[in-house]
């Protein structure tokens, strides 16, 4: 949870640090399915992002209405609401979009993020921080599945955006729009992530003892530096 | 003992636990023996399929020990190139490639193999799966046409496609001598990767390699015997549909398999009775998928699969303790 309460903060928390893919790892199962393109990674984004939006501002309306015991089947015919409505209009509006995505889009209704966030956070929180933890969410998956649909779409099909960007003689390796290259692009992104934060967390550590040093030899003689040097 | 002998002793002795080995053959000098061993694949496979592909090989070879050099730079870790195993895994790949393959496909093959399914491990020791094959895996699903377009030996004319003796049995349906006699499968004068045909090549490295008691026996005598046994049943229950074990044994990339892939080191279990259930089991799926599955050949997936059980039979055949009650 984010030390502040502002809505900025909740929005920013869904980009990165808490980002459902690659910190969270949740609704993995969309995400090596449907990432074959940008295109497909969007839409997918997209729709979730609405059905999270809106099922966590009602959620978060309703908190007080619904049974402890019923929480989640209440939560779940909120989020199948949406994702009915989402189905339908994207079968009507986008039909090329829709037969791509296939079941994936009725199955948003058990993605692990909504009724995570559901849980986790409309239940406990005001309707505008739901509303802007929701879109940050939703922003921060949409992210992932581009970054990961724009790798896979390039290897595996020397396309980005369906317009040729590598030349005839690169030949696209198969695999990348194949099952085990959504698992292999994941799995050096999660590398990549981890990697990152390590670093991080391995900087501010030192970063803390250098500060803790110093402050404790200017204070304390030499007899404190061993318990520093401990921490 | 007071402390200070303790300590004194202990700076003058190396403190480790058993087993304790006293061996001559170090894991380098064993690596460059396989690689020595690998020659007369080699020399035939450019023998029958034309001096191109040295250049297969050799891009092969660049791609492992430059990802290899590369890893290790970024690891900030010592370059290890020497030790061979980066050039025995680069000569492997290039060995069960098909002849005229693109040489960038090699390269790239063998940028996945140590990177993927090697260093991803923690480098050599650590890897689950031969990285040789999980390089030849992933350029089977990256490439699949080129990777399954078979160049007849070019003796004849260069760049002549003919299907292998294995999917000549698989989907020509020619039955027990189906067009190849097992005196050319021996030699090796028939379509299929670079270094694997030759099935006479493929025996004088292991001879070699168990001269030098770099290979165990059991591991290709395990394979041998469970193929002849495997593909003996259902050759005795039809013998007009299935073909025989002698064929099964010098077709496709078999022997290759069970001399230099299925005896590596890391990736094989580590008792006898283990080497043995390994390679039979080996051999069940080898039989399974060339006559029921969907391609033609299964050594690698075969391979592949069993070392990932290893860990498991290494764990059920762990010896008893001497001294200890049944």
């Amino acid at each position: 949870m984010s030390k502040s309460n502002s809505p900025l903060n909740d929005f920013m928390n869904g980009i990165w640090k808490q980002n459902p893919i690659f910190k969270q790892v949740l609704g993995t199962c969309p995400t090596l399915a449907v990432t074959v393109s940008i295109v497909n990674g969007v839409a997918m984004g997209l729709a979730t992002t609405f059905v999270l939006l809106f099922s966590s501002l009602i959620i978060s309306m309703i908190k007080k209405l619904i049974p402890n015991q019923v929480r989640i089947a209440a939560y779940i015919v909120v989020i199948a609401t949406f994702v009915t409505i989402v189905d339908i209009v994207m079968k009507a509006q986008f039909p090329d979009l829709s037969k791509a995505l296939g079941p994936f889009i009725p199955l948003i209704v058990v993605n692990c993020i909504i009724l995570g966030r559901a849980e986790a956070f409309a239940s406990k929180n005001t309707v505008v921080r739901s509303g802007f933890d929701a879109l940050g969410m939703g922003a921060g998956f949409t992210l992932a599945l581009i970054v990961i649909g724009s790798i896979r779409e390039i290897l595996g099909s020397n396309k980005l955006f369906g317009f040729v960007v590598l030349p005839d003689t690169v030949e696209p390796m198969l695999i990348f729009i194949l099952p085990a290259g959504a698992f292999l692009t994941l799995g050096i992104l999660f590398g990549i992530a981890n990697n990152y934060e390590q670093k991080k967390k391995d900087k501010e550590i030192q970063k803390a003892i250098t500060a803790e040093r110093s402050t404790k030899l200017v204070t304390a003689p030499a007899s404190v530096q061993t318990e520093t040097e401990e921490a | 003992m007071d402390a200070a002998t303790a300590v004194e002793l202990k700076n003058k002795t190396i403190l480790t636990s058993t087993p304790h080995v006293h061996s001559k053959l170090s894991a380098q000098k064993a690596m460059w023996l396989v690689v020595i061993s690998l020659l007369p694949p080699l020399v035939m496979g450019v023998i029958y399929f034309g001096l191109y592909q040295l250049v297969v090989v050799l891009a092969a070879l660049a791609g492992a020990v430059m990802t290899e050099s590369a890893i290790k730079y970024i690891r900030k870790q010592k370059i290890t190139i020497l030790d061979g195993s980066a050039i025995i895994t680069g000569l492997l790949l290039g060995l069960i490639v098909p002849p005229g393959l693109n040489p960038v496909f090699a390269f790239i093959g063998s940028v996945v193999a140590i990177g993927f399914g090697k260093e991803v491990f923690g480098g050599l020791g650590y890897n689950i799966f031969n990285p040789a094959l999980v390089g030849r895996a992933f350029l089977q699903a990256a490439y699949p046409v080129a990777m399954t377009t078979w160049s007849a030996p070019a003796m004849a004319v260069d760049t002549v496609t003919k299907a292998t003796p294995l999917s000549l049995f698989k989907f020509e349906a020619i039955a027990s001598k189906g067009g190849v006699d097992a005196m050319s499968l021996f030699l090796g004068n028939v379509g299929g990767s670079i270094g694997e045909t030759s099935s006479i090549a493929i025996l004088v490295g292991m001879v070699f390699l168990i001269a030098m008691k770099v290979l165990n026996w059991r591991v290709p005598l395990a394979m041998i015997v469970g193929l002849l046994l495997f593909s003996g049943i259902f050759w005795l229950i039809d013998p007009t549909k299935f073909a025989s074990p002698i064929h099964h044994l010098f077709m496709g990339g078999f022997m290759f398999g069970a001399v230099y892939m299925a005896s590596d080191w890391v990736t094989s279990p580590v008792t006898n009775k283990g080497i043995w259930i390994y390679g039979m089991a080996i051999s069940l799926i080898v039989v399974m998928i060339r006559l029921f599955g969907g391609l033609p050949e299964g050594v690698m997936y075969a391979i592949l699969i069993m070392n990932g059980f290893v860990p498991l039979i290494n764990r059920y055949t762990k010896p008893v303790i001497f001294g200890a009650e049944k």
